[in-house]
């Protein structure tokens, strides 16, 4: 295959980024899309340029460290991480533009890298259970029923890659972080702390500056790992709950 | 310098209690006047660096990743292992160390691995307490799965996920305690040197990878717990950064390096597809448990998967099941592997040569397309997604990779390495998994060592030491570590060669996988140092790095981890000719039984080989830890 690629380079943060055009005529079908950018890199040093910076770690779709924006789409055209993506979904001859995700919460490092240590923040508001290692009882003293664990299940498998706030047109990251509200929301072992967290992380989220959430669902279509929207509303559930629950004990406060 | 193993004395089962009482503690009030460092956000790295911080320490926690949640334990799929006898179906702590023993190739230490199977209980309670939401039974208790080298069920599982959320469970205990001031996290960090001072480790050496800046952090103790070493094979199931870096420039340093040459080879993965390949994908041991294992009676040479449907049965050969009658195609992977690697070697692989199948037709029609995508659907899809072939309707094709080192940084009972005041942790050590590591058994090491070992062990050598005993990073051993570190750095940039760093590493790779992969042959491994050392001489006057280095710099990252891949490859094959027996993963083909099993030579090699570094292109030392076995007796591995 031979491909035209559009790719987004940028020194650093503090510089101007701009488009420059690439063409990749050594493209196998089974090339995954990182592949496909290492055999551009290797022939880019070969000619003294500088190889593009992108994200990468596992290359198998689980530890979320791989980004990038393909053809308008996070992590391009199907519904799986981009380090999963292979060739045989692109044509012979295509164009592909290649940017990072763009959020003003994700400023750019450097060429398709971004800083997303908003998610770290957000996550070290409440993303836990107050339990310290030791003195615990038996794991099968905490009886869960199977839907509920499964439904925790599909929660928890978030990968934090971040392709909900690139897909949202206000940068919304209410899918990421219900995602971990809800997973301790509906398991027992996060029900004494809910009302706290899902407060403490909502509010991270606003200061990190991400967007607000309208409904339309697109960080649920691009999705990698297939999160569900009705995490967003359960949040919004705990959410207005906790607002009401601490309202509640200031009056009784004021007795 | 003799080697002390330090494992307390008196009977198995008493041994790691009988030392925890012995072990000095720090009192409460006094924890926070210590400093420790934790290298590495994985397992092992983030239950310790949680742990500590519960217990009061000052903790500093360091990752290359942009998140600790990165860390590859996340990509661990099947299961973890623990001795709770849900099942009812006769496990306990004895049988999981025989099995882990045994499994090993009786290559490790009793002492260790009892205590890993006696705190395997306390894992699972752990990390459900903390929210981990392991598969469930209907009536909402935990459910089970075997795994290779056990006959009974003990892995504990969530889905085809369970390092991701057993490191989730972590990074969340972890996030609680950078909330709470007593760690702090240092991502997109790397540590490129370690210091010593008066003989103890004091701090680290690290590069910030956005800026370039070089820093020094001290602290009372150095945790490293820094991963596996999989990658100096280049193609391998690790992740592209895991990297051997901070372990090995410990190692030049004065720590030990215990067993360099055991290397896993996992059976089951996806196939190389081409020149272009820059890892190798795992599909989960658990697949066995449904999977049936085949090639051709005779050569098909490019079979392929939807041909191979139409195969009649009397034409196959479920090898496994064919000569492992009681384990069938649950064998160990050591097993596994070489028996997949024999059937290509014989001419009956199928795909490209380099492939036997993986079939679930059987199962399938047994229990229902559903249950078998309810168990595995997420492998499925990825196997379709990598391949393009849909695994539901031909068999699976796998080959052995590289998966996983069981060698590693010297360490005692303590985990405490040979320079004082450093311990390794997990993967980075070389403890508990003897010459071959059972499957769903590498989780349960990290998350021992992490929250039930290195928070005991650690007190008392700070206790020992006081809180008085610390080395500011005002000392001229940091200086002149960074003044290293820094040289390093620019002799990299500076060399403006030709060749590209990854062509070096799949050079290497090549190399090591030919001569010291799943079979090694005394003239393979001399050939291979001889080679080895070529690519030394050449990557030092020929590598090319562009760019600067007080920049994001990403072939910088990787030229500093070749130059040490490459180094520590001409050890592990040192380490594979020393070693004349075949014993797990670590197959001689001078020592073999008559059916072609590995064959140990327990008179003269049941001790761990802890190299020495002597200086920078000399001959390392060889030490041995000699191996004593009091419970279990040695016996040749069979699983017939």
């Amino acid at each position: 295959m031979k491909i035209t690629l559009k790719v987004w380079r940028q020194k650093n943060k503090d510089t101007k980024g701009e488009f420059k055009t690439y063409q990749h005529d050594h493209v196998s079908a089974d090339m995954s899309f990182l592949e496909m950018i290492d055999v551009l890199n290797e022939s880019l040093i070969k000619k003294g340029e500088e190889p593009i910076a992108f994200d990468h770690d596992c290359r198998e779709g689980i530890c979320g460290m791989c980004s990038l924006y393909i053809n308008g789409r996070p992590h391009g055209p199907l519904q799986t991480t981009t380090c999963q993506l292979h060739m045989r979904s692109f044509k012979d001859g295509q164009t592909i533009t290649v940017e990072p995700w763009r959020a003003k919460a994700f400023p750019v490092i450097r060429d398709l890298i971004v800083d997303r240590t908003a998610f770290e923040r957000i996550q070290q508001a409440g993303g836990y259970v107050s339990v310290n290692t030791g003195g615990i009882p038996d794991a099968n003293a905490i009886i869960i029923p199977k839907k509920i664990a499964d439904e925790a299940m599909d929660a928890a498998t978030c990968i934090g890659c971040g392709a909900c706030v690139a897909a949202c047109k206000n940068s919304s990251a209410m899918l990421f972080v219900s995602a971990k509200v809800s997973q301790f929301a509906l398991l027992p072992q996060g029900k004494p702390e809910r009302a706290e967290r899902a407060e403490k992380m909502v509010a991270q989220m606003d200061d990190e500056g991400f967007g607000a959430c309208t409904n339309t669902g697109a960080c649920e279509a691009e999705c990698p790992k297939g999160i569900s929207l009705t995490n967003i509303a359960r949040m919004n559930r705990e959410y207005f709950g906790a607002m009401l629950a601490s309202y509640e004990v200031e009056v009784k406060g004021g007795d | 310098m003799k080697l002390d193993s330090k494992i307390p004395e008196g009977p198995l089962a008493e041994k790691w209690t009988k030392h925890k009482f012995n072990l000095k503690l720090v009192n409460p009030a006094n924890k926070r006047k210590y400093e420790v460092i934790v290298v590495g956000t994985g397992l092992a790295g983030a239950s310790a660096a949680a742990s500590l911080g519960e217990l009061g320490y000052n903790v500093k926690a360091f990752c290359f990743q942009d998140s600790p949640r990165r860390a590859h334990s996340i990509a661990a799929q099947g299961g973890i292992n623990a001795a709770k006898n849900y099942q009812n179906d006769g496990d306990s702590v004895f049988r999981l160390f025989y099995d882990t023993i045994k499994g090993g190739d009786y290559r490790s230490r009793e002492g260790n691995v009892y205590r890993l199977a006696e705190t395997s209980v306390s894992i699972i309670d752990q990390c459900v307490a903390q929210g981990v939401p392991f598969a469930r039974e209907y009536g909402g208790l935990l459910a089970n799965r075997s795994f290779g080298g056990a006959q009974v069920s003990r892995t504990f599982y969530a889905r085809g996920q369970t390092g991701q959320q057993l490191l989730l469970g972590a990074y969340s205990a972890l996030n609680r305690q950078i909330a709470n001031g007593k760690v702090k996290i240092y991502n997109r960090t790397e540590m490129l040197d370690v210091v010593i001072v008066d003989g103890k480790a004091r701090g680290i050496i690290t590069r910030d990878l956005v800026t370039g800046k070089i820093e020094s952090h001290s602290a009372h103790a150095v945790v490293l717990a820094t991963g596996g070493y999989g990658n100096v094979f280049f193609l391998s199931t690790n992740a592209k950064g895991s990297n051997v870096t901070a372990a090995w420039r410990a190692h030049k340093k004065g720590a030990m390096f215990g067993n360099p040459c055991f290397t896993q080879i996992h059976p089951t993965c996806i196939p190389v597809s081409g020149d272009h390949q820059s890892k190798l994908t795992l599909m989960s041991e658990s697949l066995r448990n449904d999977g049936r294992v085949w090639v051709p009676k005779t050569a098909k040479p490019g079979l392929k998967s939807i041909d191979a449907v139409k195969l009649p049965e009397a034409e196959r050969d479920y090898f496994l099941e064919r000569k492992y009658p009681s384990f069938g195609n649950l064998v160990p992977r050591d097993v596994a592997s070489r028996n997949a690697k024999q059937m290509c070697d014989e001419g009956r692989g199928v795909g490209s040569g380099l492939a036997v199948f993986l079939d679930f037709a059987d199962a399938i029609k047994r229990d229902g397309e559903d249950t078998i995508r309810a168990k595995y659907g997420n492998l499925f899809d990825m196997y379709q997604q990598i391949t393009g072939e849909n695994p539901y309707k031909g068999p699976m094709m796998i080959y052995p990779a590289v998966h996983y080192t069981m060698g590693g940084l010297w360490v005692d009972y303590n985990l405490m390495t040979t320079v004082p005041g450093m311990y390794a942790l997990g993967e980075a050590n070389f403890s508990d998994h003897g010459a071959n590591r059972l499957g769903a058994s590498a989780l349960m090491q990290g998350l021992a060592d992490g929250y039930f070992v290195i928070p005991y062990t650690i007190g008392d050598y700070l206790a020992s030491i006081g809180w008085n005993d610390k080395v500011g990073t005002d000392h001229p051993a940091f200086k002149e570590a960074i003044d290293k570190v820094n040289t390093t750095v620019n002799k990299l940039i500076n060399i403006k060669g030709k060749k590209t760093v990854d062509e070096f590493h799949r050079q290497l790779g090549l190399t090591m996988w030919e001569y010291c992969g799943m079979s090694r042959s005394e003239e393979g491994l001399k050939k291979a140092k001889k080679i080895i050392q070529d690519i030394k001489s050449e990557f030092w006057s020929n590598v090319n790095v562009l760019g600067g280095a007080n920049e994001l710099n990403q072939e910088l990252e990787k030229a500093g981890r070749v130059a040490d891949f490459i180094e520590l490859g001409e050890l592990m094959v040192d380490d594979a000719l020393s070693r004349s027996e075949s014993c797990g993963g670590h197959f001689r083909e001078e020592s073999q039984t008559p059916e072609g099993e590995a064959l140990r030579k327990d008179d003269d090699y049941a001790f761990v080989s802890a190299w020495e570094f002597k200086g920078e292109n000399q001959p390392e030392e060889l030490h041995k830890e000699e191996l004593r076995f009091e419970n279990v007796k040695l016996t040749q591995r069979s699983y017939k």
